[in-house]
C-alpha cells in the first residue's frame, strides 16, 4: 500500500462520508484537501480542523478523521484559530470557511486574522450563495449576476483576496475547486507558509447557484477562469530538480525550506508585488474574469507567535514552576 | 466649635479630570494611612478625558468601614462649575477649603460651616510662573499642603506619603513638596483652625496591609493561577486589570536569557473575537481569559453559549458597570448577575464567582481557572467597578499552596488503558466527562468539538433523546459544581431576621449591621459568593423569618434568581433592598428600609 512520508495511508486522510449535495464543488476540495494533506505529510494529531458555520464549515468533518475538529460560530472562527494557535504553536491550523462567513458576519474577524499574520491556512469555500439557507446572495456575488428566481444582485461585490492583499496578507491565492492540479500544489505551499495563508476557492453551488446569470457556476466559471501559472510544490530538503527552461518558471521559497515553483503562461507574473496583485485581480474582476494561482506571497514578514516572541515550546505545556511568580518576589510585592 | 470628630470623616476633594489631581488625592491618603489611620477612597470620575467634574472622597474611618458614606465633612473646593452643589452638599458643622476666587454668597454662604479661602491658582502663578505646564499639577500639590495644615498632618508624613506616590519618579519629589510647603505656609499665616476633624495617629489597624485595587489582585490571581492567554478589548472599569496582567508577565514571565514570553496577550478587535480566543486557547489547553465590563458581556453572550454546550474551559472577569447600553462606564453596578448567569439563547447556566474583596479578587481569579478547567465551562467572575478600580486597604495574598487542578484530561498514556472513550459520555455519573487535547499522539484522541446538537461521541445528532439526555447532563454538571464553587460565609446566628447579599455590598452591611446593633436590632448575616446557589443558602433562609435581599440594581437580580430557584414556602421569606444610583452603596441605603420594614427603633447611633 502506498504510504506517505511520514508512513501513513492515504486512508487515514480521509473522514466521514459528505452530508453535501452530490455535485457541490465543496467535496471536491475536500478530496484535494486529503491529497494535499496525504503528500505533505500532515501527523494527524498536529492538524487542528477548524470551521465557522455553513455548508462550507462542515468540510473538516470529511477528511481527517484522527484530528481535533472544532466547528465553531458563523463568522468566528478566526478568533478561536487564533486563541488555539497561540496556545499550541506546535498545531498545523486549517482553517475552512465560506463567503457568508468571511464576507459578511465574519469580515471583521476576516480583517483582524490577516493584520496579525496568525500562522494558519484559511480556506474559503466561496460559491457566492446562502447554501444552508437556501440560496440567498451573500457579499462575493457578482453585480448583475442571478438567483435562480431571476433577482439580480446590484450590490458591490466584496473580492476577498483583494482586501486580503490590502489589509498586508502575507500568501494570498485563489483557485477553482476543479482544479486540483493548481489547488494541490497550492495548498501545500499554505502549509508550508509561516502566517496567514488566505485560499479562495471558487467552488459552485449546483443547488442554489449553478444556473444561467450566475458568475459562480460550472459553466461560467470554466470560461472565465484564467490561469495565472501552474504550480508545482516541492518540500522542503528535497532539491529542486524540475528542469525548466530559464525565465519560464518564478521560484519562490517558502520559510520552511519548500520551494512553490510557478510556470508561466500567457503573462510573466511576479507574485511578490502586492499593487501588481491587486491591479490583476480587480482588472480581471471588472472584465467579468477571475485569475487563479499564487496572486502574492511575503515570506519576509513575522507571524503572530513570532511577534508576540512565544517561546518554541507551546504555552500550553508550560508547568506552574514556569507561570507562577516565585516565593521571593512574591514577599517584595507583598510588602513594599 | 462642634464637638472634636477625630479619625472619622470623610474629605471631599471636587475638581475638574484629567488636572492631574489624582496624584495629590493619593498622596494625602497616603499620608492618612501613614498615621495609622484606615482610609477608604471612593473615586467618582466622569466618563471623559478633560474637562468634566470629577470627585474623590477619602473615607477617614477608624473602625475601617470600606464603604462609601453619604456624608461629605471636608470639601476641597476646586471645581467652579460645581461649586455651589459642592458646597450645599457639606454636612452641617462641616469644613470648606476652597479656590479664593470662588464666590461666596447666596446659597454658598452658609453659616454652620467653616471656610477656609486659598488662592489656589495665584499661589501657583507667584511660586511656579516658570513651570509652565506643570504648574497645575503644583496647584493641586498646593490643596495638600493646605488641607494638611488644617487637619494637622505633619509634614514629614506628607513628605513620605509623597515619596510613596512617586517612587518610580523621585526627582519630581522636590518640586512637589515646595508646592506642599507653599500650602502649608499659607494656611499657617491666614487659617485659624475653627472646624471639628482632627487625625490622631493610631495603632494596630494598617500595619503591614496592603493599599490596592481588586483589578491589581485579579491579575495577580492571573498569573499564580497559570493563565497564559489573555484576550481583551479595552473598556473601562476593567481595562486596568489586563493591563496589570500585562505588567506582571512582564516583570515575571519573561525568560531572562531568551527573552521569550510565558504568555499571550492580544488585544482583540471586540469582545466577541477576544471570547473566541479564549474559547480556541481553552481548547488548545491553556488557561485562558479575557476581562471586560457589562457591554463586552452582551457581546461574549454568543460565545459564551457556545463554551457552554461544546464544554470548553474560559475565564470571563466581568468588572460590572452602570447599565444598561452604554450607561454609566464610570460608575458601579451590580447589573450582570442575572444576565451572566444564563449568558446565551437556549437553555443555560454558567459557574459565576461573586468577589466582595481584595482577598477573594485574588483568589476567585485563581479559582476560576481551576473551576474552568474542572468542569469545562466559562467561569465568570463578577467584580464591580468599585472593587476594581477603587483601592482597598488589605492583608498580604498568600502564596497559593494548590497546585493547578486541570480536570478530567485523557492523555496518549490513558488512552492506551482504555479500550475507548466518548468525549461527553458521563462516566463518573458526576456530569463531566473526558476531554483530550488537540497535539494529543494517539489514533484515539481526536473528537469534533461543535456548537451543534452531539451525541456521547462528539457527533452531530439531532435525533430527540440524545439532545435532551446532553442538555440533561448539562444539570447534572451543574449540580456537581454547586458543591464545589466558593461557599457562602455566615456572618451571627440565632437572629430572626437576616441579611443576604454579595460582592462590594458587603462593606456596606458589615457597617449596617453594626449601627443596626447599635439601634438595638441585630441581624444574621450570610454572603453569597457564587452561583449556582450553595445548599447553605435554603438552610439558612430556612432558619430566619425575614431575610433581606440586598444587592446594587433596580430589578433585585439575586433575588429573582433565588426566588426562582428556591421553593416557594422559602420565597415567602425574602425581601428585597436595591441601591442603583451608580455609586457604591452606602450603609444607610440598607439601614433605612431595614428599619422602615422592621419598624425598629427610629434613630440609629452616627
Amino acid at each position: 500500500m502506498t504510504v506517505n512520508l511520514i508512513g501513513l495511508t492515504r486512508e487515514v486522510y480521509k473522514g466521514l462520508p459528505t452530508t453535501l449535495c452530490a455535485g457541490c464543488g465543496h467535496n471536491s476540495i475536500t478530496n484535494h484537501l486529503i491529497k494535499a494533506l496525504f503528500d505533505y505529510g500532515v501527523e494527524p494529531h498536529k492538524l487542528a480542523k477548524m470551521s465557522g458555520i455553513g455548508c462550507s464549515s462542515k468540510t473538516p468533518a470529511y477528511f481527517v478523521e484522527q484530528a481535533h475538529g472544532f466547528n465553531s460560530l458563523h463568522g468566528r472562527m478566526p478568533s478561536a484559530a487564533t486563541g488555539a494557535k497561540v496556545a499550541n504553536r506546535d498545531l498545523l491550523v486549517l482553517g475552512i470557511s465560506g463567503d457568508g462567513d468571511t464576507a459578511s458576519i465574519g469580515i471583521g474577524q476576516y480583517c483582524h486574522m490577516i493584520r496579525r499574520n496568525v500562522d494558519l491556512t484559511y480556506i474559503i469555500e466561496n460559491n457566492g450563495c446562502y447554501g444552508l439557507t437556501k440560496g440567498q446572495f451573500s457579499a462575493t456575488a457578482d453585480v448583475g449576476s442571478t438567483q435562480k428566481s431571476g433577482k439580480v444582485n446590484d450590490y458591490a461585490t466584496i473580492d476577498v483576496c483583494g482586501l486580503a492583499i490590502e489589509l498586508g496578507a502575507t500568501f494570498v491565492a485563489r483557485s477553482f475547486s476543479g482544479d486540483g492540479k493548481q489547488l494541490v500544489p497550492l495548498l501545500q505551499a499554505a502549509f508550508s507558509h509561516w502566517g496567514t495563508a488566505i485560499l479562495d476557492i471558487v467552488s459552485p453551488c449546483v443547488t442554489f447557484n449553478d444556473h444561467q446569470g450566475s458568475t459562480k457556476s460550472y459553466a461560467y466559471v470554466k470560461d472565465h477562469d484564467v490561469v495565472l501559472h501552474t504550480a508545482d510544490y516541492i518540500a522542503g530538503g528535497r532539491e529542486v530538480s524540475v528542469d525548466y527552461e530559464p525565465g519560464t518558471v518564478r521560484d519562490v521559497e517558502l520559510e520552511d525550506g519548500s520551494h512553490i515553483l510557478l510556470r508561466k503562461l500567457d503573462v510573466d507574473y511576479d507574485p511578490t508585488d502586492s499593487m501588481l496583485a491587486l491591479r490583476t485581480i480587480h482588472e480581471a474582476g471588472a472584465r467579468g474574469e477571475f485569475v487563479t494561482g499564487l496572486l502574492y506571497v511575503d515570506t519576509k514578514s513575522q507571524d503572530l507567535c513570532e511577534r508576540e516572541r512565544l517561546p518554541r515550546d507551546p504555552l500550553v505545556r508550560l508547568e506552574e514552576e514556569d507561570l507562577r511568580i516565585g516565593r521571593d518576589d512574591w514577599e517584595k510585592l507583598m510588602h513594599p | 466649635m462642634a464637638s472634636r470628630s477625630v479619625n472619622d470623616f470623610t474629605i471631599r476633594v471636587a475638581t475638574v479630570n484629567g488636572s492631574g489631581s489624582q496624584s495629590s488625592n493619593l498622596v494625602i491618603t497616603n499620608a492618612i494611612l501613614r498615621l495609622g489611620i484606615p482610609v477608604a477612597p471612593k473615586n467618582v470620575f466622569p466618563s471623559n478625558i478633560e474637562g468634566l467634574p470629577t470627585w474623590f472622597d477619602i473615607r477617614v474611618t477608624a473602625k475601617g468601614y470600606q464603604c462609601r458614606t453619604r456624608d461629605v465633612d471636608v470639601l476641597v473646593a476646586l471645581n467652579a462649575t460645581t461649586w455651589q452643589s459642592d458646597v450645599t452638599g457639606v454636612k452641617p458643622g462641616g469644613a470648606v477649603l476652597h479656590e479664593a476666587a470662588f464666590p461666596v454668597g447666596g446659597e454658598t454662604a452658609r453659616d454652620d460651616v467653616t471656610y477656609y479661602a486659598v488662592p489656589f491658582a495665584q499661589l501657583a502663578k507667584e511660586h511656579f510662573a516658570d513651570k509652565g505646564d506643570l504648574r497645575k499639577y503644583l496647584m493641586n500639590m498646593i490643596y495638600v499642603g493646605a488641607l494638611a495644615h488644617v487637619l494637622e498632618i505633619p509634614e514629614e508624613t506628607l513628605e513620605e506619603g509623597l515619596k510613596a506616590q512617586f517612587r518610580s519618579k523621585p526627582a519630581a519629589v522636590d518640586l512637589n513638596m515646595s508646592a506642599i510647603r507653599v500650602g502649608i505656609e499659607y494656611g499657617r499665616e491666614n487659617f485659624e483652625k475653627r472646624d471639628p476633624y482632627r487625625l490622631e495617629r493610631m495603632s494596630g489597624k494598617t500595619e503591614g496591609l496592603l493599599f490596592l485595587e481588586g483589578n491589581r489582585a485579579s491579575a495577580l490571581g492571573c498569573v499564580m493561577g497559570g493563565c497564559t492567554v489573555a484576550a481583551w478589548y479595552p473598556i473601562t472599569p476593567s481595562s486596568s486589570l489586563c493591563e496589570h496582567f500585562i505588567d506582571y508577565c512582564e516583570r515575571f514571565r519573561v525568560d531572562k536569557e531568551t527573552g521569550e514570553h510565558k504568555f499571550a496577550i492580544l488585544q482583540a478587535e471586540d469582545e466577541l473575537a477576544a471570547a473566541g480566543m479564549v474559547f480556541g486557547a481553552g481548547w488548545a489547553g491553556a488557561r485562558a481569559m479575557t476581562s471586560t465590563s457589562g457591554p463586552g458581556i452582551s457581546l461574549m453572550a454568543e460565545y459564551a453559549g457556545f463554551g457552554y454546550f461544546a464544554e470548553v474551559p474560559g475565564v470571563i472577569f466581568d468588572v460590572q458597570r452602570a447599565g444598561p447600553s452604554t450607561g454609566l462606564p464610570t460608575r458601579t453596578m451590580q447589573g450582570d448577575v442575572a444576565f451572566a448567569y444564563t449568558l446565551s439563547h437556549g437553555d443555560t447556566k454558567h459557574v459565576v464567582l461573586l468577589p466582595a474583596t481584595i482577598r477573594e479578587a485574588y483568589e476567585f481569579a485563581m479559582e476560576a481557572f481551576d473551576l474552568a478547567d474542572r468542569f469545562q465551562t466559562p467561569v465568570f467572575v463578577l467584580s464591580d467597578l468599585d472593587l476594581g478600580m477603587n483601592s482597598w486597604l488589605a492583608p498580604p495574598l498568600p502564596y497559593p499552596e494548590k497546585s493547578f487542578e486541570r480536570g478530567k484530561v485523557l492523555t496518549a498514556e490513558d488512552l492506551n488503558r482504555v479500550p475507548s472513550w466518548g468525549r461527553y459520555r458521563d462516566v463518573d455519573k458526576d456530569g463531566i466527562p473526558y476531554r483530550t487535547l488537540p497535539g494529543t499522539k494517539h489514533t484515539n484522541a481526536g473528537f469534533f468539538t461543535r456548537g451543534t446538537g452531539h451525541d456521547e461521541e462528539a457527533r452531530y445528532s439531532e435525533l430527540p433523546d440524545v439532545w435532551k439526555r446532553s442538555l440533561d447532563r448539562l444539570v447534572r454538571k451543574h449540580e456537581t459544581a454547586r458543591n464545589a464553587v466558593p461557599a457562602p460565609i455566615v456572618e451571627g446566628k440565632g437572629h430572626r431576621v437576616a441579611i443576604l447579599a454579595y460582592g462590594t455590598t458587603h462593606h456596606a452591611v458589615v457597617e449596617a449591621r453594626d449601627r443596626l446593633r447599635e439601634a438595638g436590632l441585630e441581624l444574621d448575616y450570610l454572603r453569597v459568593r457564587a452561583l449556582p446557589l450553595s445548599p447553605e443558602i435554603a438552610t439558612f433562609i430556612q432558619r430566619h423569618d425575614r431575610v433581606y435581599v440586598v444587592e446594587q440594581n433596580r430589578d433585585g437580580q439575586l433575588y429573582g434568581i433565588l426566588r426562582t430557584e428556591l421553593p416557594t414556602h422559602l420565597v415567602q421569606r425574602l425581601e428585597s433592598i436595591r441601591h442603583y444610583n451608580g455609586v457604591p452603596i452606602d450603609a444607610h441605603a440598607i439601614i433605612d428600609p431595614l428599619l422602615d420594614a422592621e419598624r425598629a427603633p427610629a434613630v440609629v447611633a452616627e
